[in-house]
């Protein structure tokens, strides 16, 4: 643990396999501390700095509700109107003020690269809760823990990522994490939204198992894992064209026939209706799962980075 | 004198081999704007034996650092410096690529913090330098292209 103390979390790429499997570990033992069925004062007497430049309900409680499970306290804002940076403050200064009244700063920005500089403007840890396009580290970390929680082991899965794969951030990130385990990967998009290049020449750089298809129906039938994304409107010029898109990758249980019996559905959520509702009931869905891993993850994050014990 | 378009310096120092047409960027670079005494002889397209043509900067009573040196290593890889004293070439040197390029480039991602109203530099990591690739260190994009970024 002592590694992880005053360490910023920028991005997943800065952790090692040895990393992830060590917060994995740790998340796991934060459980029953999330679920609320034993208490926890291990952060007790410091203060969670969570500053919000853009909204984001999952992540920000997500974050409150692990520091404050951990007997922490948290202070900062859901919406940078009506604070400092309404008149104008750089992120530079807020970051300098706000430092000296907390021990950690966790940071959601719209611009790229916003939280390595918070990081450089304070000693004490950054935690990236999103920055724009860019990074979204512990999205990437509660995936890996819904995936190694359900199976034991990241080594050996088969993990299909479906659906807008070139402009998701938590894909290309979760990509890079998953390569550092030895996973068979398949990306499935529609033409023109497929993974980018670099993201697939990382892939293939490592010699893993990938391949690449539109067809979803043929897919889920070889897959442990199907980790679906909402394909944006916005994308396509032509109403038509993503009305055709977004109906033949949505998963419902028609297309889950075929599945294994084991299968998860991940999602990384909001979901508008590449998931239909019917398959909440099945035993596929993890996708709420998911979203409370994010509280045990984070107290495990948290826990390390400000150094208290478990 | 009539062949010669631009004379010989007595002290300073010459940058020889940069790719034709980019002089400009090369002064831009070295943080020449006009504002010194020193005198600066600017040549371009001047006839090359390896390459057809080349440009040629000669700046008076003014030695280059080392670090001052790498930048231009953005631009013109194969530049060569000559230190000039009393007429003579001192030092020679070739330039290289420092491994973190800081102030010199702008992000082209628009939504770059580095873009934004704070107080920082750009910092770019040099991924490889032929081809020429670097990376902003804050939004981790690649720079499609160098020479037009050259703040």
């Amino acid at each position: 643990m002592g590694d992880f103390k005053g360490r910023d979390v920028l991005s997943i790429a800065d952790f090692s396999r040895k990393d992830i499997e060590f917060i994995l570990k740790a998340a796991k033992k934060m459980v029953p501390i999330a679920r609320g069925e034993r208490a926890s004062r291990s952060l007790e007497g410091k203060v969670l700095a969570v500053l919000f430049y853009e909204p984001s309900t999952r992540t920000r409680l997500g974050f409150e509700s692990a520091m404050k499970r951990l007997g922490g306290s948290t202070v900062g804002f859901a919406d940078p109107m009506g604070s400092s940076v309404a008149k104008g403050e750089t992120l530079a200064d807020t970051i300098r003020i706000v430092e000296s009244y907390s021990d950690a700063i966790v940071l959601r920005h719209p611009q790229e690269g916003a939280a390595r500089l918070a990081a450089d403007f304070t000693d004490k840890p950054v935690i990236n809760a999103g920055d724009g396009a860019g990074q979204h580290p512990t999205q990437t970390l509660l995936d890996l823990y819904t995936i190694w929680d359900e199976r034991g082991t990241l080594d050996g899965t088969r993990i299909a990522l479906v659906g807008d794969l070139k402009y998701g951030r938590t894909v290309h990130s979760l990509t890079y994490a998953l390569s550092n385990f030895d996973v068979d990967l398949t990306f499935v998009a529609p033409a023109g939204l497929q993974m980018p290049k670099e993201v697939v020449e990382h892939v293939r750089e490592l010699g893993l198992p990938l391949s690449m298809t539109e067809d979803l129906e043929k897919v889920v039938p070889d897959v442990d894992v199907l980790y679906v994304t909402r394909i944006q409107k916005e994308r396509f010029p032509d109403p038509q064209e993503y009305a055709k898109v977004a109906g033949s990758y949505r998963i419902d249980l028609e297309v889950l026939r075929n599945a294994r019996k084991g299968l998860i559905v991940l999602h990384p959520l909001p979901r508008t209706t590449e998931i239909a509702t019917d398959v909440d009931r099945t035993p596929h869905a993890r996708y709420f799962e998911q979203a409370f891993n994010g509280v045990p993850v984070r107290m495990a994050l948290l826990s390390m980075v400000l150094g208290g014990a478990a | 004198m009539r062949d010669l378009k631009v004379t010989p310096i007595r002290n300073g120092t010459v940058i020889d081999h940069i790719p034709s047409g980019r002089a400009l960027k090369v002064l831009k670079v070295l943080g020449i704007s006009g504002e010194g005494t020193s005198t600066v002889s600017v040549l371009m397209h001047v006839p090359s034996k390896q390459r057809g043509t080349k440009d040629i900067v000669k700046i008076e009573d003014r030695e280059l650092l080392p670090k001052e040196l790498n930048k231009i290593a953005l631009i013109a890889p194969q530049a060569t410096i000559n230190i000039i004293r009393n007429y003579n070439v001192a030092e020679k040197h070739t330039v290289a690529l420092p491994e973190r390029v800081v102030g010199i480039l702008k992000c082209e991602n628009p939504n770059c913090i580095s873009n934004a109203r704070e107080p920082i530099e750009s910092v770019f990591l040099v991924r490889s330098q032929v081809p020429l690739r670097v990376r902003c260190q804050y939004c981790d994009r690649e720079l499609e292209d160098v020479v037009a970024h050259v703040l």
